[in-house]
């Protein structure tokens, strides 16, 4: 019996592992309905649920023109460590203590979808 | 010499009808948890690993709810409950478009029951037993001091950014967090300490994010709502 309870334990021990793995990176749609609808919106046009009395607007990621005019590193930089990294307003946080770089990136590539737009396209 | 026994015998009888008392506090309390709370309030731990257990979230957590929460707010708050969320506890679930931007949809936001003054003592007195995450909180982080109202709104809003999420004024702020011109009545000071300095330490997946204060920042902050919920009061 003791034979076959290796692989057994084997088998459930990398299942395990695997629902970790998958439980650890979140849908990119999702982190942004969580993270970043408050202020950019459920639409994405930077007219969220705080915009009322923001300083600094945010974003409108379906505005193709603006977008374009941010490389995907940039777009990865301002997510990971907020604003001002990128000389931006403060208002817009740093994500990298929620989101891990695999996130981050899922989440660059659904801003290329909102703004249908790629870096230097318009 | 005759007395001795007799006042003996009362004051183990008086610690023994106390302790009962006490007991019996602590069981109603404990009743009332699972019988009213515990619909909304995840009362054992742990906090979402999930954003889907994020969004089912209805109510705060209360695991950790007597290293949060000053009791005498507590109490005063279970008889009359106000809105401390103005989006409810996740904001996306309660907004929808609107002309000028996305608005709260009051149709799908819950009331919270108020409790008995004799029900909320009881559920307070169990509550502040629930101290999950004392490793995170230092007791005495925080030292009292002032700040000026100029310049603790200054930092909220135009150094740190938090005044996008929180109301510091009923009608004046962010609403996908916590209002917070009520959060130095509401909230442990030492806690606040802990909580600003890393929020995912207590809640993972939290949308707050972690805005890396220096310690003298994150005194000052502390300093500034309690000064808001000073104001409040008045």
């Amino acid at each position: 019996m003791s034979a076959y309870r290796f692989p057994g334990a084997f088998v459930c021990g990398a299942a395990l592992l695997w629902a970790m793995a998958v439980q650890a990176a979140e849908k990119p749609e999702d982190n942004y309905r969580t993270y970043c609808v408050q202020c950019h919106g459920l639409q994405g046009n930077g007219k969220g649920i705080n915009v009322r009395d923001m300083s600094v607007q945010p974003r409108d990621h379906t505005d193709a023109e603006a977008m374009a005019a941010r490389s995907d590193d940039d777009l990865f930089k301002v997510i990971k460590e907020g604003g001002v990294a990128i000389n931006k307003s403060v208002l817009m946080p740093a994500w990298g203590d929620v989101l891990n770089d695999e996130e981050i990136r899922g989440l660059v590539a659904h801003l290329r979808k909102l703004c249908q737009c790629t870096y230097g396209s318009k | 010499m005759k007395r001795r026994p007799n006042l003996t015998i009362r004051f183990v009888a008086g610690t023994a009808l106390f302790s009962v008392v006490l007991t019996c506090a602590a069981a109603d309390g404990e009743q009332l948890l699972a019988s009213r709370c515990a619909g909304c309030h995840n009362l054992t731990g742990p906090a979402p690993a999930t954003l889907q257990a994020l969004w089912d979230r209805k109510g705060p957590d209360l695991f950790y709810a007597g290293n949060k929460y000053k009791a005498l707010w507590m109490q005063q708050w279970l008889q009359k409950p106000t809105r401390i969320r103005p989006a409810g506890m996740f904001y996306a679930a309660h907004i929808k478009p609107g002309p000028k931007s996305d608005e709260i949809d009051d149709a799908t936001l819950d009331k919270h029951p108020a409790l008995s003054p004799e029900d909320a003592k009881a559920v307070t007195a169990v509550l502040m037993q629930r101290k999950s995450g004392s490793d995170f909180v230092t007791a005495g982080a925080y030292t009292p001091g002032t700040i000026s109202s100029s310049t603790g709104e200054m930092m909220f809003d135009k150094f740190r950014g938090c005044l996008a999420c929180h109301e510091i004024e009923p009608g004046f702020g962010g609403l996908s967090g916590p209002e917070v011109y009520t959060a130095g009545a509401r909230l442990q000071e030492d806690y606040l300490i802990s909580y600003l300095r890393n929020p995912q330490a207590w809640d993972p997946k939290t949308f707050m994010p972690n805005k890396h204060l220096s310690d003298t920042d994150l005194q000052k902050l502390v300093h500034y709502l309690r000064l808001l919920s000073e104001e409040s009061e008045r």
